[in-house]
């Protein structure tokens, strides 16, 4: 009722919101521009099928305070850059029977991995959806003839760091049409679905209630552009599925795993949403 | 009203207590508006009790969503809204309503149900993820919801 009506008239109004909510402001008036000449896109019109659920779509940033937004502007302060420089390390490194590295087939990180982020989770050639550890994960066994990686896993979670770094400021670019649809579609009913003794959605806390406080966590829309997160809590890195893991937990409910089918139809949708959006590669949460 | 009574007596015997004479969260009745008319225990509720049950993580939790002013629980959230006055605009039956689970008061609500056991989708076992036991309890026991009712009631600003 009220909050919802005055949710629309911040959102409509985001600079008075600052002086019509004096205790609370909805979210930072910020531009997000790393390292001062990667701008990203942090605020954008939504796509067209959030028709009736959201009007704009803003970065997870936005919603951070003034110290967590001010490390992620500038790599030497994000502390997740030194996971990504592992990563970036590992590149190079060959592994496993074929005695081959990720540089022998893709070439410079920079190069091979640009734009990988922002079209995460597609289809493969087998018309499955695949997250990034997936594909990571096929290189090491197919190719490499190394073991997989834990989809937690250290080396994995810094892989993940330095391939989304190379997508910074490229807009999401997920297909959602075509033989991606079902999935697309089974992450969506997800997201509206009440899980646990709690009967919380996505939707619950992300789309009815972004910018409200629960407890002291300032509710974001829950994008998924600044994935991989460091998280200031865990001094480490979080992957998109463990974010996932966790807030499902929180209803009550019994969670899913990480890189299952669940999860990866969930993460298609979920980073649909964040479309007009761009890739931040590292963001920082506390 | 009176089984309750009668109920609570009978168990007070057996010294029995509470899960003799609570009603089971199953047979709890609903009016229309989404109002409890009759207390679930037949005790009455202690409000210093429920002010703690408000502020608590594990139990109520009330100021993850709402400002109490009366409690001095730090960070209260604001997805609900401020139950300063709750008195002054709810009857006790229907506070108690909301409390046992708010979805008959409020279509569609995100407030969870505190004295509910389901049916649910995927519950898990309180916040360890994992699934729940086949007997999962309600969030909170008939007593403390009587207990949070009774602290409800003394949030007058009139
Ligand atoms: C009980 C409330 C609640 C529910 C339900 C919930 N979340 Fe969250 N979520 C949070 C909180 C609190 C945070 C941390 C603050 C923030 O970014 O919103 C968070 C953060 C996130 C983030 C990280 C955003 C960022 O920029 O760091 C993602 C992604 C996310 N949630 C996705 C989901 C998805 C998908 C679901 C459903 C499966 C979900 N959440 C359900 C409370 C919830
Ligand atoms: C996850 C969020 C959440 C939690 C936890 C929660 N509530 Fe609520 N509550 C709400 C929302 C949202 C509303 C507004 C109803 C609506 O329109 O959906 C509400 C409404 C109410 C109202 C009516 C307020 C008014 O004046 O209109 C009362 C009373 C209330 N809640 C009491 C409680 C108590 C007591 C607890 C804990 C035992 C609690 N709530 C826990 C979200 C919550």
């Amino acid at each position: 009722m009220t909050l919802r009506t005055s949710r629309t008239i911040l959102a409509a109004t985001a600079v008075l919101a600052l002086c019509t909510a004096p205790l609370r402001a909805e979210m930072a008036d910020d531009e997000l521009n790393i390292n001062g000449d990667t701008p990203i896109v942090t605020k954008a019109p939504a796509a067209d099928f959030l028709k009736g659920h959201l009007d704009e779509v803003y970065s997870g940033w936005l919603f951070r305070t003034d110290s967590s937004r001010a490390m992620e502007q500038d790599d030497f302060d994000n502390p997740i850059m030194v996971f990504g420089e592992q990563g970036m390390d590992n590149w190079n490194v060959a592994d496993g029977s074929e005695g081959k590295s990720c540089a022998d087939c893709h070439g410079d990180i920079e190069e091979g991995m640009k734009g990988v982020r922002a079209k995460m989770p597609h289809l493969n050639a087998k018309g499955e959806l695949w997250s990034m550890e997936n594909y990571i994960n096929d290189c090491r066994t197919e190719r490499m003839g190394a073991e997989a990686w834990g989809w937690d896993s250290g080396p994995m979670k810094n892989m993940t760091v330095a391939i989304a770094v190379q997508s910074r400021g490229m807009p999401v670019n997920v297909k959602i049409d075509g033989d991606a649809a079902p999935f697309w579609e089974k992450g969506k009913e997800m997201y509206y679905t009440r899980y646990g003794q709690l009967e919380l959605s996505c939707a619950s806390c992300h789309e009815e209630n972004y910018g409200n406080y629960i407890r002291a966590d300032h509710l974001s829309q829950g994008q998924l552009t600044g994935f991989p997160v460091y998280r200031l809590k865990n001094a480490g890195v979080v992957s998109i599925h463990n974010r996932f893991k966790g807030c499902i937990r929180d209803t009550r409910a019994e969670t899913f795993k990480p890189g299952s089918q669940e999860f990866r139809n969930l993460e298609l949708y979920v980073a649909s949403r964040g479309t007009g959006l761009e890739i931040e590669g590292g963001g920082v949460r506390p | 009203m009176k089984r309750h009574v009668a109920l609570a007596a009978v168990a007070a015997t057996f010294a029995a207590t509470a899960a003799f004479a609570e009603t089971a969260p199953m047979d709890v009745k609903f009016t229309d508006i989404g109002e409890v008319t009759t207390s679930l225990t037949g005790q009455p509720g202690d409000p210093s009790k429920g002010a703690e049950i408000a502020s608590t993580k594990s139990l109520g939790n009330c100021v993850s969503c709402h400002v109490v002013s009366a409690l001095d629980a730090s960070f209260q959230g604001n997805v609900g809204p401020e139950l300063n006055g709750a008195a002054d605009r709810w009857s006790e039956a229907q506070l108690r309503g909301i409390v046992i689970d708010a979805k008959h008061t409020f279509e569609g609500t995100v407030m969870p149900g505190m004295y509910k056991t389901g049916p649910f989708i995927r519950p898990g076992d309180g916040y360890t993820g994992k699934a729940a036991p086949a007997d999962l309890p309600p969030i909170l026991n008939g007593q403390q919801v009587e207990d949070v009712v009774a602290f409800l009631m003394t949030l007058k600003e009139e």
